[in-house]
């Protein structure tokens, strides 16, 4: 199956990826290779907005959006991995969609056309449906013996607007279990991070994190994994319980199942160690 | 418990009749009719930050209905909104609860009311600071001003090395080659307010 040339799908990393999040975007770019996709990163993409530019100025959040649609390459699919990067763009999309007035600004703006038949995309929506033993070496099932909890933070929840975009509930468990491991359930799996209130409310953020961080050791796992860099990020930096967990990211999961030896600089970025883990699954040496 | 959330309340309902179009200039900055509301309280039972707010979301949404535009502008509540649309996908409304805080935090920063979360708008403004500067954001940098402007160098000095270490705070920022375009968006806004 699918051993063919592989297809170009256009890539905004956002700044995450770009920075603290180096060890999801290179999983990221390795797993998609090894399934036939290319990803070409958006040339000179510029930050979405992120939280705060929505939160103190909607002009400016849309136009920092609208922005990186403008550079998208006509005729293939924008692919993004923050949840956040890509509620951002979508968002602005189907603004300039609904709104001739956007429109006509976000042509002013920037001189390039806009592209009403975009398609933006989370690399879920690639990976839903396809059978990813067969593209592990062997048809090995190396994930197994390795239980995980899912835990996708609030990155299947979606404003009114865009209520008709896919969810994708359920889609960590069912590839990671295809690939051997075993998801527990556990109630923390569509808990809020606290995202950006780590840096100015560590004390709201602390409890919360230390919450779900006990919640994964008390359903008896093995490790908590990710699909978004500022669930990680806060998993990581603000859990203040003694016995913690390792948080992996759901691309470096699937790139070990697969069989990837790139993995050289992943798991030395990681803030609690997830080395000894992996060893003793026998998914690094 | 805070005294405001006590039940059964010993006040009458208060109200302020000089702001009764305070629902339709919600409605004009941020596109959300919040008199769909019709106060069921799924959004403050869904909320992940409702224990650590002054008023759980539909309360605000009720301030707002009253006309008690101070009391809405001023509350905690619209900072600490991270908008995760946690509240939204369960509203049987269907009501944009992150894009009404986001409406309620825009006109308290025009109208200069005293701002429940000081150091949650100065954060955003230092992510804005470094998006203006290189068009992405550098966390380092957002650290050290945000660190700078509250004298505050200890806190979180541990995490922080410990990111730097790992190598997730760089030292130079990513940047993009056409600032020009990012320039034009942050320049000064025809009503004259600062938002960034
Ligand atoms: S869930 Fe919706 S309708 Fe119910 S109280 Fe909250 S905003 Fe109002
Ligand atoms: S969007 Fe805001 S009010 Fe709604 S659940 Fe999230 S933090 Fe709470």
């Amino acid at each position: 199956m699918n051993r063919k040339a592989s297809i170009d799908l256009s890539f905004f990393p956002g700044c995450s990826l770009d920075t603290t999040a180096t060890e999801n975007n290179l999983s990221l770019n390795s797993l998609f290779n090894r399934i036939g996709y290319n990803l070409v990163e958006l040339d000179d993409w510029n930050c979405c907005g992120s939280s705060s530019a929505h939160s103190i100025n909607s002009e400016l959040a849309s136009d920092l959006a609208t922005r990186n649609l403008s550079l998208a390459p006509k005729g293939r699919p924008l692919v993004a991995a923050c949840p956040s990067c890509l509620l951002r763009l979508q968002d602005a999309h189907f603004h300039l969609k609904k709104n001739d007035e956007e429109r006509l600004r976000y042509e002013e703006r920037w001189g390039r056309p806009f592209d009403p038949e975009l398609k933006i995309l989370h690399f879920f929506e690639i990976l839903d449906g396809i059978d990813l033993l067969s593209f592990a070496k062997d048809r090995t099932k190396r994930l197994d013996g390795l239980r995980f909890v899912p835990y996708y933070g609030c990155m299947l929840a979606h404003p009114p607007d865009l209520t008709r975009e896919k969810e994708y509930h359920g889609l960590m468990e069912k590839i990671l279990a295809s690939l051997g491991a075993t998801p527990l359930s556990w109630p923390h799996a569509s808990q809020c991070c606290g995202t950006f209130l780590s840096v100015a409310r560590p004390d709201i953020v602390t409890p919360l994190v230390d919450r779900i961080i006990q919640g994964a050791r008390d359903a008896g796992t093995d490790c908590i994994i990710t699909a978004c860099a500022m669930c990680h990020l806060n998993l990581e930096v603000r859990c203040s319980l003694k016995k913690t967990i390792p948080t992996l990211y759901f691309t470096e999961v699937l790139s070990l199942a697969l069989g990837s030896d790139e993995h050289k600089t992943w798991f030395s970025r990681h803030l609690v160690d997830p080395k000894p883990l992996l060893r003793s699954k026998g998914l690094i040496q | 418990m805070k005294a405001d959330r006590q039940f059964p309340s010993k006040e009458l309902i208060k109200s302020n009749h000089l702001n009764l179009d305070f629902v339709s200039e919600i409605e004009k900055i941020s596109g959300v009719n919040i008199n769909k509301c019709y106060h069921c309280k799924t959004c403050a039972g869904g909320c992940h930050f409702y224990q650590t707010t002054d008023y759980p979301p539909n309360s605000v949404i009720r301030l707002a209905q009253l006309g008690l535009r101070n009391e809405a502008l001023e509350c905690s509540t619209i900072w600490l909104c991270v908008g995760c649309h946690t509240c939204s996908i369960q509203c049987p409304m269907g009501i944009d609860m992150a894009g009404f805080m986001d409406g309620l935090r825009q006109i308290a920063i025009r109208e200069e009311v005293v701002i429940a979360e000081p150091d949650i708008l100065n954060f955003h403004r230092d992510v804005l600071h470094t998006i203006k500067r290189h068009g992405r954001t550098h966390k380092l940098e957002v650290m050290l001003r945000y660190k700078a402007r509250k004298w505050d160098w200890f806190s979180d000095l541990a995490v922080g090395l410990k990111m730097f270490s790992k190598g997730k705070l760089h030292l130079m920022p990513s940047k993009i080659k056409a600032i020009g375009e990012i320039r034009k968006i942050f320049a000064p806004r025809p009503d004259g307010v600062i938002y960034e």
